[in-house]
C-alpha cells in the first residue's frame, strides 16, 4: 500500500492542477486516472498507442493546452497512476482515505489523510424511442472519435442536443471531410443571443464559436433551432430520425410538423450532469442545484466538502467548464497543502489570490454555458411511455410511472421496484432523467425524489483484474431483469 | 481502409483480428469498438432484458454497452486496443 499526503482522483484540468499545486507546495501526491494520459475530456490525449499525427486538429488551443499540462505533470514529482480504475474509496477507522484501483498490471492501493475528487461530469441524453440503436452515440463520444482516434462518427451524421458542443462536433466533422445531415438544437436563437452577452466576456471563445457557426453555415448544413429528436428508427442499426419543434417549456410543440432525416449516425448530448460520485459514496452533504447541473456537494470557497479532508473540484462538483476547473483545482490543491502545514496563512492567501480573481472573472461565462445545457422540464415530461430510460436493464418510462403508481416515492425505491439504475453502468446514464420523472410526479422538487445512494464498486471491475485468476462464473455480466 | 477513418493522418500499420470468425484489419492500438464500427459492425450485442441490438455509445468506458468477448474474456470494446490475432466474439445471452 502506497502512503502519501494527498490522493487526487481524476486527471482532467481540475484534478491535474490540484495535484500540481499541492505537489508544488511540497505534498507527496498520487494522481489516479482511468485514462492512459492526463487531460480529461476537454484536453483528451490522442490514443496512447498512436503516433502524434493522429489528432486531426493539433493546432487547436485545447490540444496545445492538453499537451502543456501533460508535460508539466511529467516534469513534476506527482506520481501518476494512469489506466487505473478506482473501484473503492473508503474512510478507514484510522482516519483519512484509502483508494483501491485496478491498474494495468494488477491491483493498486493508496492511503492519505486528504483526497481531492475530480471525477468530472457525465453526459445527459434525454431518451426517445430508438435511442438504444447502434449508431446513436453521445456528443462527448463523437469528440473522442474525432480528436483521439481520427475517425468520423458515421458517413451521414446528425448532431443533436444542446450547448456549445453541438457546433464544435459538427464543425469538426465538416473539417475532417465528413457529411453533416443537420444540426438539431434544443435552444432557440433567442437563447443563444442572451448567452452571447456572457460569451462576449471571453472574446477568444466567442470568435471560436463564430468560426464553428460559419463553417456550418458555409457548408449549408441545416440548423434546426428549438427542435429535438423525437424517434430513431432502424432494425440492427440507425437508418433515420424523426425530429420535431419544441415549445417554450422544452417539450414538443403540440401539432408541430415532424421532419425525417436519413442518417447512419446520431451524435446526441443534452448537457452534462456532475458525477459527484466520491462525495455521494462517502456521504458528504449534497444539494440540488439546477444551474450547476444537478446534485452537487456542498463546498466552501476552497473546495472542501462537509467531510474533513475531502475536497471536490471541477465539473464533478458543479458544471462550470474547463477554464474555472483549472483555478478551482489549484485552490483546492493549495488548501490541502495549507491544512497539512506546508503553507502558512499569508503564503496561502498570496498564492490563491490570482486564482480566486480568475474564477470570479469566468463566472458569467460559466453560468451562461451551464444555462444552455440545463435540463428543461418539458423535455422530460414529453418522454413517451415505451421509451427505454435505463439502457442496462431496459426499464421504460411506463415502468417508472407504474412503480410510482404502486407507491414508490423516491428514486431508491423506484430502483428496487424496477431495477432502473441497477445495471453495470450503475445508473450513470439514466439517474438524472429517472429522478426528474419521479420529481415531476411529486410536484416538481428534485429534493423530494432524492438521489441514488452511492455504493462500491465505483466501476465494474472484472475480478480477473483484482485477483489475477478467476472463474468463468464470477464474471460480472448483468443478469436479465425479471419480466 | 474504412471511409470513416479521416484521411491524411499517420496511423500505425494495420493488423488482422477476427470478429465472429470474420477476418478484419485495423491500425494496431485502435480501440476495438472504433475498429469494429469502421468495419461496419455497429451492433455488438443484444440487451440482456429485452434483447434489442446495442453498440458502443459513450466510447469512454462508462456505459458498458460495448461488452464483447476478447479471447474469451468479457471486455469493454472501447477500452481494448486492437492487437494482431485477437479473436472477438459477441457475448452469448
Ligand atoms: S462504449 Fe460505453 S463503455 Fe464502451
Amino acid at each position: 500500500m502506497r502512503r502519501c499526503d494527498l490522493i487526487v482522483l481524476g486527471a482532467g484540468p481540475a484534478g491535474a492542477e490540484a495535484a500540481l499545486a499541492a505537489s508544488g507546495a511540497g505534498l507527496d501526491v498520487v494522481l489516479v486516472e482511468e485514462a492512459a494520459a492526463a487531460g480529461g475530456q476537454v484536453w483528451r490525449a490522442p490514443a496512447a498507442a498512436s503516433p502524434p499525427g493522429l489528432d486531426p486538429f493539433p493546432a487547436e488551443a485545447e490540444a496545445r493546452a492538453g499537451a502543456a499540462l501533460r508535460a508539466r505533470l511529467a516534469a513534476s514529482p506527482v506520481e501518476s497512476w494512469f489506466g487505473a480504475r478506482a473501484w473503492s474509496v473508503i474512510r478507514p477507522a484510522e482516519g483519512g482515505f484509502r483508494l483501491d484501483a485496478a491498474g494495468p498490471e494488477g491491483p493498486l492501493a493508496c492511503a492519505a489523510p486528504r483526497l481531492v475528487a475530480a471525477t468530472g461530469a457525465v453526459e445527459r441524453v434525454i431518451p426517445f424511442p430508438g435511442w438504444t440503436l447502434p449508431g446513436v452515440i453521445g456528443l462527448a463520444a463523437a469528440t473522442v472519435l474525432l480528436k483521439a482516434q481520427g475517425v468520423l462518427p458515421g458517413q451521414r451524421v446528425v448532431v443533436a442536443g444542446c450547448g456549445p458542443l453541438l457546433a464544435a462536433v459538427a464543425a469538426k466533422i465538416l473539417a475532417a471531410g465528413g457529411e453533416v445531415v443537420a444540426v438539431v438544437d434544443r435552444a432557440a436563437p433567442a437563447e443563444w443571443l442572451a448567452a452571447s452577452r456572457a460569451l462576449a466576456s471571453r472574446p477568444r471563445l466567442l470568435a471560436r464559436g463564430l468560426g464553428w457557426a460559419l463553417r456550418i453555415a458555409g457548408r449549408r448544413v441545416p440548423v434546426h433551432f428549438a427542435h429535438a429528436v423525437r424517434a430513431a428508427e432502424g432494425d440492427e442499426a440507425l437508418r433515420r430520425l424523426r425530429i420535431a419543434p419544441l415549445d417554450a417549456s422544452g417539450g414538443f410543440a403540440p401539432g408541430g410538423a415532424e421532419r425525417v432525416l436519413e442518417a447512419d449516425a446520431l451524435c446526441i448530448g443534452d448537457g452534462l450532469v456532475p458525477g459527484a460520485e466520491i462525495p455521494r459514496l462517502l456521504r458528504a452533504r449534497l444539494r440540488f442545484d439546477r444551474a450547476l447541473g444537478g446534485w452537487v456537494p456542498e463546498l466552501d470557497a476552497e473546495g472542501r466538502t462537509s467531510l474533513p479532508g475531502l475536497f471536490a473540484v471541477g465539473d464533478g462538483a458543479g458544471l462550470r467548464g474547463q477554464a474555472p476547473a483549472v483555478h478551482a483545482g489549484r485552490i483546492a490543491g493549495l488548501a490541502a497543502a495549507q491544512e497539512a502545514g506546508r503553507l502558512d496563512a499569508a503564503a496561502f492567501a498570496a498564492a490563491t489570490a490570482p486564482e480566486r480573481a480568475a474564477l470570479a472573472g469566468l463566472a458569467p461565462f460559466a453560468a451562461a454555458m451551464a444555462g444552455l445545457m440545463a435540463l428543461r422540464p418539458g423535455a422530460v415530461r414529453d418522454i413517451a411511455p415505451e421509451t427505454v430510460i435505463c439502457r442496462c436493464e431496459d426499464v421504460t418510462r411506463g415502468m417508472l410511472d407504474a412503480a410510482f403508481d404502486e407507491g414508490a416515492r423516491e428514486v431508491n425505491q423506484v430502483k428496487h421496484f424496477t431495477r432502473c439504475g441497477m445495471g453495470p453502468c450503475q445508473g450513470r446514464s439514466c439517474g438524472d432523467v429517472a429522478a426528474e420523472i419521479i420529481a415531476a410526479r411529486l410536484g416538481g422538487a428534485r429534493e423530494a425524489a432524492g438521489f441514488w445512494t452511492g455504493r462500491p464498486p465505483l466501476r465494474p471491475v472484472p475480478l480477473a483484474d483484482l485477483l489475477g485468476e478467476f472463474d468463468y462464473a464470477d464474471i460480472p455480466i448483468p443478469a436479465p431483469a425479471p419480466l | 481502409m474504412s471511409p470513416r477513418r479521416i484521411p491524411g493522418l499517420a496511423r500505425p500499420a494495420a493488423v488482422s483480428f477476427t470478429f465472429e470468425g470474420e477476418a478484419l484489419a485495423a491500425p494496431a492500438g485502435e480501440p476495438l469498438a472504433t475498429a469494429l464500427a469502421c468495419a461496419g459492425h455497429a451492433a455488438l450485442r443484444a440487451s440482456p432484458a429485452a434483447g434489442t441490438p446495442r453498440g458502443a455509445f459513450c466510447f469512454m468506458g462508462s456505459c458498458q454497452e460495448c461488452l464483447v468477448l476478447v479471447d474469451g474474456v468479457p471486455r469493454q470494446a472501447c477500452l481494448v486496443p486492437v492487437r494482431a490475432g485477437m479473436a472477438v466474439w459477441r457475448v452469448a445471452l
